[in-house]
């Protein structure tokens, strides 16, 4: 049996096993219990997959295993990954692995909402192991409906709305993107013989560039309206603002990844002419995401919107580095990915956490939280810190690589882009350090708060998990770039080919 | 007649001594019809077995009635349909003032299943209205059925009045096409090609006629009313079983006699999905009774099912086939969640199932699942059948097709997610209270269930429906 299905099976297992109990304690066991071995699992495929490289095994994708499905439209249920995936299944194990801790006090229906949490996060793994686009789209759209109910459910503030925006907006882009899937499909095979659905096939023939040029839009706005492309960005504040902590954790740290790696693995790789040729189009408007999100951020006043906001400077800044389309932007671009994955899955903890406490998120109605709960408000430092870029934290590698690869191109309309782009970081330094000083620091604004009890060990596990990764790739990226950087050079020289 | 045409036509043998069995069961003047009941479900259950049996291809009658392994599986989807039609209204039958018409009431929907059967098997245009009326007129006196009720007599008349005029333009079409072929065997019929003006008309009329059954738009104003005015198991009837019947004829009347000219049916396909998908996603958005609901829902999904009938090949027909098997478990399964409820309680609309979860968390979670296969939500089975419909469309280039296809099933999502919410989200002071379902109608859901799950995962069922149609 292919290793990578055991991603699969422990959510599963976990999900019969969270509705075999009965009391509210055993489901929260059962379910840490099912994604901390998905963790453990996720580093020992690390190691064999270190160990499968360093014995010279240089195939594109490991752990390759196809089976057969659909004879008839030669649909495989193909799985196998590589670096890039591997990155990005480490990211997901360890942000459910958090987001499982940091929802530890769920008590209405909490049965339902761990089986829904882990289904969404078996969406993500299935997505990210998948080599077949109808497998892959099968599991995009499984990680995206039970959001529904996470958020209508067990969300905050106007739920149902954000609920039914958020799953309406996903569902028309994986619509979009039903299209484009349709027409790689029946392009995959212009030199006569198989129509195919297989990654790996359609990459090596060359899909007329007419098709390309009307199926690139759609694969690529498809995955864009979940990686937040301006101007289809709009579920995300509104999503990530009602959303139960868990799931916002999830959901910005992860989901919205899927949306930059199926643009990158499906849309750009599989039509590289068609992406040559419309890449300015979306380089335009990622740009303004990045610039918008950030300015959009600095108007906000509640905690989450303006992590809302930051999530959708930061993945613009993610599909802005892919449509770069060179190997050191690119890089950049997983690592962000990776960085703000981890980044913003910490915030939004954090966020839940304070909520709890104070039950406000305005930031005018706090202050002074450093003197009353040391613990939270010190990771919290660290996690803007992070976010605005300082180096020996990951955002700074990550971003730093985007930008010194977006600038490799020499042209005028790239540069310009690149400096709009770059004024983010100021703009992101702005937001974060007006929240640190007003949150933060000062004086203790509401006597109530003295009263505040700093972390327990369960967000504690979760906080310090996601720092320490974040630390990790800050002060030693290169492991990590070195994995993403590997696959990434034969596929930029396919596509510059 | 001899031994071996009765084994070919089994199924109409079987059935018929069903109906004589009505007849004489209604003569007992016991108040209890529950032996009846049992007696009736058992022995249909006995004939959807035989169903599936191996059976000879091969024609009758001067090949005015036609069996092979594709019309026998279409029988079987419409038999396995019909059980569990039966198992769910056993509910219904229960209640006091509907026992005494639990002959009438197996009597009428046999014969219209024998009609259907003839429509399906007709190896010729007479052959196949006489199945077609044989299919309708019981079903008028079934929508009247709560004959008390004012909408249910409203709903018996309008059905009767759009099925007369429905089979009035399917006539028109035929003698047209007559006319214009010389003969109405479909054998015959099949080896002729004509372009001309009138054979288009004769052709567009006949797909009309078949359109009101289908309640295709622009001829679908019958149906919200009827399915409102009459009782659930019957609405449960016409929106899966009658629905099927009426598909299948079309498909195999297109793509058997009229494959060798595709060009008219394919276009008009074209253009009745989209009108069809968008009218009826337009008109389901705002209801909140339940059937009236589910009229429009089963409207926009019989656009979906258009969709294959753009592609000419076998793929069109496989796709249309699957799908219309995975659209019956769903609906079904949506309608038996339905008439539980509405059996126990007598409440249609949509608050009303306001915290339904709360209580009855199975029936939730089935109706969910359900209504997400209706919607195309991976990983139920209503996914599969939508993508490869999609995929029937697109082989063909219909690529802009395919966007207000995948467009409307997200607008589609939006009106199911409207139930799941009442169901899930909404608070309720009183909700509905917990719901005890007998044996038969939670057999009736388990066989849904069971299929909504695995048919997606199982590809032998899709391959084997290919094998068919060839």
């Amino acid at each position: 049996m292919n290793p990578l299905l055991i991603l699969l099976i422990i959510p599963l297992l976990t999900i019969v096993g969270i509705a075999l109990v009965k009391d509210v304690t055993k489901v929260r066991l059962v379910s840490a219990i099912g994604m901390s071995a998905q963790l453990v699992f996720a580093f020992i495929l690390l190691y064999f997959f270190y160990q499968q490289r360093h014995a010279g095994n240089t195939d594109d994708m490991l752990f390759v295993s196809t089976t057969m499905w659909y004879e008839s439209f030669n649909i495989q249920l193909k799985f196998g990954i590589d670096g890039i995936s591997m990155a990005v299944i480490m990211l997901t194990a360890i942000v459910t692995f958090a987001g499982i801790f940091a929802s530890w006090q769920v008590d209405h229906l909490p049965k339902e909402f761990f089986i829904s949490l882990i289904i969404l996060a078996g969406g993500v793994f299935g997505f990210f192991i998948s080599l077949d686009l109808f497998t892959m789209f099968l599991f995009y759209e499984m990680a995206v409906i039970p959001m529904y109910l996470l958020i209508g459910l067990w969300g905050s503030g106007p739920k149902e709305y954000s609920a039914m925006k958020l799953t309406l907006m996903l569902m028309g882009g994986s619509a979009l993107l039903l299209v484009g899937l349709l027409g790689i499909y029946f392009n995959s095979a212009p030199d006569g013989g198989r129509l195919t659905y297989d990654l790996t096939e359609i990459a090596k023939v060359t899909i007329p560039l007419d098709a390309q040029l009307f199926f690139f839009p759609f694969t690529f706005v498809g995955f864009g309206v979940l990686g937040a492309l301006f101007p289809f960005h709009t579920w995300s504040p509104d999503g990530h603002a009602s959303a139960p902590t868990a799931v916002s954790m999830l959901h910005a740290g992860v989901l919205m990844k899927l949306g930059g790696y199926g643009a990158f693995r499906v849309a750009i790789y599989l039509l590289p002419e068609a992406a040559h040729e419309l890449a300015w189009i979306f380089i335009i408007l990622t740009s303004i995401s990045v610039v918008y999100g950030a300015f959009g951020a600095i108007w906000q006043k509640d905690l989450k919107y303006i992590n809302a906001y930051s999530s959708v400077s930061h993945c613009g800044l993610v599909l802005f580095a892919l449509l770069m389309m060179n190997e050191t932007a690119t890089t950049g671009a997983i690592l962000q990915m990776i960085s703000h994955g981890l980044m913003t899955a910490l915030f939004f903890a954090l966020i839940g956490m304070i909520y709890g406490r104070t039950h406000t998120r305005m930031i005018n109605e706090m202050g002074g939280l450093m003197k009353v709960i040391p613990f939270l408000s010190v990771i919290y430092v660290i996690a803007g810190l992070a976010s605005l870029g300082l180096p020996g934290l990951s955002g700074f590698v990550a971003e730093m690589t985007i930008f010194v690869g977006s600038f490799q191109h020499t042209d005028m309309f790239h540069r310009v882009a690149t400096i709009v782009a770059i004024s983010s970081i100021v703009i992101t330094a702005v937001y974060i350090l007006r929240v640190v000083g007003t949150l933060l620091l000062g004086p203790i604004t509401n006597s109530h708060y003295l009263e505040l009890k700093d972390a327990q060990w369960f967000e504690k596990i979760s906080g310090v998990t996601l720092v320490v990764a974040i630390a990790i790739i800050g002060l030693t990226p290169f492991w990590l770039s070195d994995l993403i950087r590997e696959p990434l050079a034969k596929m930029i020289q396919t596509l510059t080919n | 007649m001899n031994w071996s045409t009765l084994s070919i036509m089994r199924l109409e043998v079987l059935l018929t001594f069903m109906v004589l069995y009505q007849l004489i069961a209604d003569l007992s003047e016991k108040e209890n019809k529950r032996l009846v009941i049992n007696f009736t479900i058992i022995f249909f259950a006995i004939i959807t077995i035989i169903g599936f049996f191996p059976s000879e291809n091969t024609t009758l009658f001067g090949s005015m009635y036609i069996n092979d392994e594709l019309r026998m599986f279409l029988k079987n989807i419409l038999n396995v349909s019909t059980l569990i039609v039966l198992l769910q209204s056993t509910g219904w039958l229960d209640k006091p003032e509907n026992q005494s018409k639990t002959g009438a009431f197996y009597l009428l929907i046999f014969s219209t299943l024998i009609g259907m059967y003839f429509m399906i098997s007709a190896g010729d245009f007479l052959m196949l209205y006489l199945g077609l009326e044989l299919a309708t007129l019981p079903l008028t006196i079934l929508a009247a059925f709560d004959k008390n009720l004012r909408r249910s007599a409203e709903a018996g008349i309008k059905l009767l009045m759009s099925s007369a005029v429905s089979s009035a333009v399917l006539l028109f079409g035929l003698s047209l096409m007559y006319g214009v072929y010389g003969t109405l065997h479909f054998s015959e019929m099949a080896l002729l090609t004509d372009a001309s003006t009138l054979s288009i008309m004769a052709l567009i009329f006949f797909i009309a006629g078949l359109g009101f059954k289908l309640s295709l738009v622009p001829f679908h104003l019958w149906t919200a009313d009827v399915y409102e005015g009459s009782p659930m198991p019957v609405t449960s009837y016409f929106s899966v079983v009658s629905k099927g019947a009426a598909l299948f004829t079309l498909a195999l009347v297109l793509y058997r006699v009229f494959g060798p000219q595709p060009k008219v049916w394919t276009m008009t396909a074209y253009f009745l999905s989209i009108t069809t998908m968008v009218v009826g996603n337009l008109f389901a958005l705002r209801q909140k009774n339940l059937k009236r609901f589910l009229a429009f829902s089963s409207i926009t999904q019989a656009g979906f099912m258009m969709l294959g009938f753009v592609n000419n090949e076998a793929l069109g027909l496989n796709t249309i086939v699957y799908f219309m098997l995975i659209y019956s478990l769903s609906n079904l399964a949506v309608f038996g969640v339905l008439s539980i409820v509405s059996n126990n309680t007598g409440k249609e609309t949509m608050d009303d199932f306001n915290g339904f979860y709360s209580t009855n968390p199975r029936l939730s979670l089935i109706m969910l699942l359900a209504l997400f296969s209706l919607a195309g939500i991976p990983p139920v089975a209503g996914f599969f059948g939508k993508f490869f419909l999609f995929t029937a469309a697109a082989s063909k280039g219909m690529y802009i097709l395919v966007l207000i296809a995948v467009l409307n099933a997200t607008v589609s999502l939006y009106y199911y997610l409207l139930v799941v919410k009442a169901m899930f989200i909404n608070k309720n002071e009183t909700p509905i209270p917990n719901l005890a379902s007998t044996g038969y109608e939670k057999l009736a859901l388990s066989i849904c269930f069971a299929g909504i799950v695995a048919i997606g995962f199982v590809s032998a069922i899709y391959d084997y429906v290919l094998t068919l149609v060839g």
